[in-house]
């Protein structure tokens, strides 16, 4: 464990070396953003639709007392979209996606020479392959983010109209209540290091491989395991670190 | 020329080569063969930077490679064209991507400049048309050419082939070893191949080294490996029916 830690730290110094060749970097950024970024898009709106949706039936379901307004479903499903589960949710699903993606495709570049190739021509292979990575993911992850937020929002709007739980009028008020600015701040931040911590940890499993293509999907699996816990361990801390 | 002086590499308690020196000549095949495991990819690695040995060094025309900072290894690298043993061709760029490669990275050549080499080496490998091709959309003759292809396209002075024939069949193989063989001589390249394959030793062997467990256990050419008495590598040269029908 310490010494895969160890082997981590000394990657991120490789990776984060100056690239050699500015352009080669641009647009090696800019194919990432199509593979992690944009191709995510759909997974994100349909999970977020239907998270938002769920979040505001379950907090209808939820209020029996005549003493809270039902205007409180548009204000908790705004809170819960902003503070929890855009940031957390969503990047526990991109390190499914994106995670395991990036590990399979660093690995078999490993188990089949093509990292070796790299270097003999003369390129640093951390830095021209996971840098690309980790910084398409910082950039595009927020906005990802932010787009599931209005999503699901949107998505729990449409569920009181829908089910006739809450009024529309109802909702939109309780939406527009105490909003403070810095939850969003904080769900960005969030979202960067989640990003930061998918697209390294991914890279490193994938980079380190020794042996066959069995270890591929071996590494992918990790990929997945060790950014899920990572996020859910960091998440505790940042909120602790952000919000009290 | 490139100096291999005694190179010794011990993962953890496996000592894979023996104090190994030994010399590749310009302009020439320098083989390298023994049975699988024997150390070949290792020395090869070693020779070319991708693994450290733990002793020895190597220097290539006089230049030090293997004592370099990894900045000035660099130098070095712009001269060597290396095609390993599964091809290693990048599976996210097209043939022309490919080969263009090594002239992105280490030369300053316009675009034009690139596709005219990129095609003169393809062309040199027997290769049209494919350039828009992906590495999954073609053969395994083919990618072993696309690789030699991308190997040279920088004009190096040294070529590693890591058994370039492997996985061919032996009409192909023959194709491949002799288009190495051809092009090492057009260009008075320092060539060094890796093989376990009889026919590739008879047919393109001017120098080899045979390795057996680690150690260079004999050296010759083509002609003096038949008439050789060593046993261990009479037991490799005939390790096939095919050579030992032709033996009797
Ligand atoms: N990175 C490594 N870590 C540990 N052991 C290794 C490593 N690379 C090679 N070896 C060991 O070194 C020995 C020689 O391997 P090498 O790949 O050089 O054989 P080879 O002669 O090229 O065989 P083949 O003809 O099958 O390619 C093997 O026993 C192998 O297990
Ligand atoms: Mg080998």
């Amino acid at each position: 464990m310490l010494k895969m830690l160890g082997e981590y730290l000394i990657l991120l110094v490789e990776i984060f070396k100056r690239p050699d060749k500015g352009p080669v970097f641009r647009s090696r950024l800019l194919t990432e953003f199509v593979g992690l970024g944009t191709d995510s898009i759909g997974i994100v709106v349909i999970i977020s639709i239907f998270t938002g949706a769920i979040v505001a039936i379950q907090t209808a379901y939820n209020i029996d007392s005549p003493l809270i307004p039902l205007t409180m479903v548009g204000f908790t499903t705004r809170q819960m979209m902003i503070l929890e589960f855009s940031p957390t949710i969503i990047s526990l699903i991109l390190a499914g996606k994106v995670g395991s993606r990036i590990a399979s495709e660093i690995g078999t570049m490993r188990v089949t020479e093509q990292i070796d190739a790299l270097r003999v021509m003369g390129v640093n292979p951390a830095n021209y392959l996971i840098l690309p990575k980790i910084t398409a993911s910082m950039l595009f992850n927020p906005v990802l983010i932010i787009f599931s937020m209005v999503i699901g929002i949107w998505g729990g709007w449409m569920a009181c109209i829908v089910t006739g739980v809450v009024t529309s009028t109802d909702f939109i008020m309780g939406l527009r209540g105490w909003f403070e600015p810095f939850t969003v701040t904080y769900a960005i931040i969030k979202t960067v290091v989640f990003a930061f911590i998918i697209s390294s940890v991914s890279g490193y499993l994938g980079y380190s491989i020794k042996g066959g293509s069995v270890e591929v999907g071996a590494a992918s699996t990790k990929a997945v395991v060790y950014s899920s816990i990572l996020i859910i361990f960091f998440d505790l801390i940042l909120t602790q670190l952000l919000l009290i | 020329m490139i100096e291999v002086k005694n190179i010794s590499k011990t993962f953890g308690d496996n000592q894979v080569l023996k104090n190994v020196s030994t010399i590749f000549e310009k302009g020439q095949t320098n083989l390298i063969i023994g049975q699988s495991g024997s150390g070949k990819t290792v020395l090869m690695k070693s020779c070319i930077g991708l693994i450290d040995p733990d002793e020895g060094e190597i220097i290539f025309d006089q230049r030090p490679f293997s004592r370099l900072a990894e900045k000035q290894k660099k130098d070095i690298r712009k001269d060597m064209g290396v095609l390993f043993q599964g091809g290693a061709l990048f599976d996210s760029f097209n043939v022309e991507q490919n080969v263009m490669f090594p002239l992105n990275m280490f030369t300053t050549m316009s675009l034009e400049e690139k596709l005219d080499r990129v095609n003169f080496v393809l062309k040199r490998v027997n290769l049209e048309n494919v350039n828009k091709l992906y590495p999954s959309e073609i053969s395994g003759g083919m990618m072993k050419r696309v690789a030699i292809a991308r190997a040279i396209s920088n004009n190096p002075q040294y070529l590693f082939c890591d058994e370039p024939n492997s996985g061919l069949d032996p009409k192909t193989a023959e194709v491949i070893d002799a288009l190495i063989s051809e092009i090492t001589e057009e260009y008075n390249m320092t060539t060094v191949i890796n093989t376990h394959d009889m026919n590739s030793v008879l047919q393109i062997g001017q120098r080899i080294n045979f390795l057996y467990k680690g150690q260079l256990w004999w050296q010759g050419d083509m002609h003096t490996i038949l008439e050789e008495e060593n046993p261990e590598l009479q037991e490799f040269v005939f390790s096939t029916e095919l050579t030992r029908r032709i033996k009797k």
